[in-house]
């Protein structure tokens, strides 16, 4: 079973990219949850969702303590928020920065395999808003390959209807800008 | 069979509802019930579903709505969640005592106060007395399932009673999980049209609702009361029938890898599947252990219950509620007042967790298995106690 | 639902204690509960009907020649026909008497 943390801040999508994965995973006939951190949502203020993926039928509703991959969706995120909580050896940090893995490598002092894709970039000029969360998406599948590119397309497609294209266009990027750097 | 779709539980709930092609929503929005009536209201606007939508002014109205929709023959649902449900508190009573097959989702979150939106069992807890029929579900799939199971039993001629299906908070409510939507056709298959035996109708003028006086009062809470309890039969009965239509077989109380079991856990909803994995991981380590868990609250299931546990010294229950200045939580009270008449009764030791939205993790499943073991050899001063609790 | 004024068993009571005769409740004559009677004098009385419009069991009824009288069955004896009355045409006399 693979765990996922997802850190954002609440409306940039932390939730969504969470169900899209789940969705995706399921529709690939894998068991998959998606969670987010329960309370009430807040615009601005940290937040984290939670996926799990198996192969098997899942059976446990705990918090997700001990995470497989952190994607970090917002870098400010970084200064409040210890993102490699709990992060299992041999572990994958994804974030969102126009750092270089080398540099992020330093500054979270963790081992771990660091993938790093300026997200907000990508996002401003694929669709003119600064919410990362498809976009991330591109960095989550290169760097994991958790679920099959065309099921999250199809989740996307749903989820987005008429501007599901321009969160494709986000992902597409990504997907050829993540630079991965194992631990 | 119907493909597994990733789905919110919440949805999932919504989609049964819609299925049974309810003719009556009232609800308020509170949460974490809110995405359930949210999205029924949705479908009903978008013309999915033919329903009456009403949007009331509090949960006090929602019940009582319900209960005039019902009472005229409609086939009625609403959802709540605690203070949402404390508020409807006395109108709960007055559907079973006019056997009215209202249905209602309670999306299960703590009393305030202090104020919380996060889950335990507070709030059904304190719903204990109102001669509904209660299942509680233990993962999406069955809140899907249960859901229908209700509309099936409630409208039952033999039984014409309200049914409440329990789900947790946003443990259950608002994760994204693989289920399986079954299709108009089947559901009809299962769940015919409701034909109500008796009804407001001008063409055929009752009155309904009287009041009880002293001389009749008696007698017309044991009538209700008969038929909570013989609603079992049906509740097995329609389990069963689903079973044959769908491969999915639910029983009132659940028994897993009891064979052999000294110790054994008793849970309530969505912790089970916790549970679950807890007891493999103790199993493996050599500890005998097992779970039993209820999928039936109201009518307790007694002698299923015994069936489940035979054989078993200890229990160690796991409440998700407190029964303040008791002799222990609402499921524990139960469980003993059901043993206490058999001979060589296990020893019941009762643990509360998982309140106002506190985890409950494999973790501590293995701490409250551990006491068992031991204050089965050494019995304890305190009557319960609360796992994870600050002694500071 | 013939047994008003007997006492049921709780396997007798019919679904949710509905009452499916309409209009049983007149069955249950009130009138006996009356320690006063209003009694109309109809050379005072002007057919204005507040006693009609008042009276809180409809226990006052319209009468030939557009007058009122009283349904002995169902009157408690309250005395509101007779305070509203603006004639002062009814008086309260006493059961006994």
């Amino acid at each position: 079973m693979i765990e996922i943390r997802i850190h954002g801040r609440g409306g940039q999508g932390a939730v969504t990219s969470a169900e899209l994965v789940a969705i995706a995973a399921i529709d690939d006939g894998k068991y998959a949850q998606a969670f987010p951190s329960f309370g009430p949502e807040r615009r601005g203020a940290p937040v984290a969702a939670f996926i799990r993926v198996s192969d098997k039928p899942i059976r446990t509703r705990e918090k997700v303590y001990g995470p497989n991959v952190v994607m970090v969706l917002d870098p400010s995120i970084l200064k409040i928020v210890n993102v490699a909580a709990g992060l299992k050896e041999g572990g994958t940090v994804i974030i969102n920065t126009s750092k270089t893995p080398e540099e992020m490598a330093g500054l979270l002092n963790v081992k771990a395999k660091i993938v790093t894709v300026d997200a907000t970039k990508i996002a401003m000029e694929s669709m003119g808003v600064p919410i990362t969360n498809t976009t991330m998406l591109g960095a989550l599948l290169k760097s994991t390959g958790i679920v099959s590119n065309d099921a999250l397309g199809k989740a996307i497609d749903k989820r987005f209807g008429r501007i599901a294209e321009k969160n494709k266009t986000a992902f597409n990027r990504a997907m050829t800008e993540t630079i991965v750097r194992e631990a | 069979m119907a493909k597994r779709i990733g789905m919110e539980v919440s949805i999932a709930a919504s989609e049964a509802v819609k299925l049974a092609d309810v003719d009556l929503i009232a609800a308020y929005p509170i949460t974490p019930q809110t995405h359930i009536v949210e999205h029924l209201a949705e479908v009903v606007a978008d013309g999915e579903l033919d329903a009456a939508f009403v949007p009331v002014e509090s949960e006090h109205s929602a019940m009582s709505c319900c209960i005039g929709s019902s009472a005229a023959g409609a086939r009625t649902f609403t959802a709540s969640s605690a203070q949402g449900l404390a508020l409807m508190h006395e109108i709960l009573f007055i559907a079973p005592a006019m056997r009215l097959p209202i249905v209602m989702v309670v999306a299960n979150r703590s009393l305030s106060g202090p104020i919380s939106i996060w889950n335990d069992h507070s709030d059904i807890m304190a719903e204990q007395d109102i001669a509904w029929i209660q299942t509680f579900a233990e993962n999406g799939q069955e809140v899907f399932d249960l859901v229908l199971h209700a509309f099936r039993v409630a409208e039952d001629s033999k039984v014409l009673l309200p049914v409440i299906v329990n789900l947790d908070g946003f443990t259950l409510s608002h994760v994204i999980e693989p289920i399986e939507i079954l299709d108009k056709a089947e559901v009809d298959k299962y769940l015919p049209p409701y034909k109500p035996k008796v009804r407001l109708d001008p063409r055929k003028p009752v009155s309904m609702g009287l009041v009880g006086i002293p001389e009749i009062y008696t007698e017309a809470k044991k009538a209700t009361n008969e038929a909570l309890i013989n609603s079992k039969k049906v509740v097995l009965k329609a389990w069963k029938e689903f079973g044959d239509l769908f491969g999915r077989y639910y029983n009132p109380v659940e028994s897993y890898k009891t064979e052999g079991a000294e110790v054994i856990l008793i849970t309530m909803g969505s912790i089970s599947e916790t549970a679950m994995t807890a007891i493999d991981k103790m199993r493996e380590k050599g500890l005998p252990v097992g779970l039993v868990r209820f999928r039936l609250w109201k009518p307790f299931p007694s002698t299923e219950f015994k069936k489940a546990i035979a054989g078993a010294q200890t229990l160690a229950v796991v409440d998700r509620a407190l029964s303040p200045g008791g002799a222990c939580g609402p499921v524990a009270e139960e469980i003993k007042a059901a043993l206490y008449a058999e001979r060589g009764r296990p020893k019941v030791f009762n643990f509360i967790a998982g309140l106002g939205g506190r985890d409950v993790t494999v973790e501590n499943f293995e701490e409250i298995v551990s006491k068992a073991f031991t204050y089965a050899k050494k019995r304890p001063k305190q009557l319960y106690e609360m796992i994870g609790v600050r002694e500071i | 639902m013939a047994k008003i004024d007997a006492i049921m068993g709780w396997k007798e009571l019919d679904l949710g204690c509905v009452i499916r005769q309409p209009g049983s409740s007149r069955a249950f004559k009130t009138g006996d509960w009356r320690s006063q009677r209003p009694i109309v004098d109809r050379e005072k009385c002007n057919k204005c009907g507040l006693c009609w419009i008042y009276c809180p069991d409809l226990a006052m009824v319209p009468a030939e020649e557009g007058y009122y009288k009283v349904n002995l069955d169902y009157c408690k004896g309250c005395g509101i026909c007779a305070k509203e009355c603006p004639k002062d045409a009814i008086t309260m006399v006493l059961e006994e008497d």
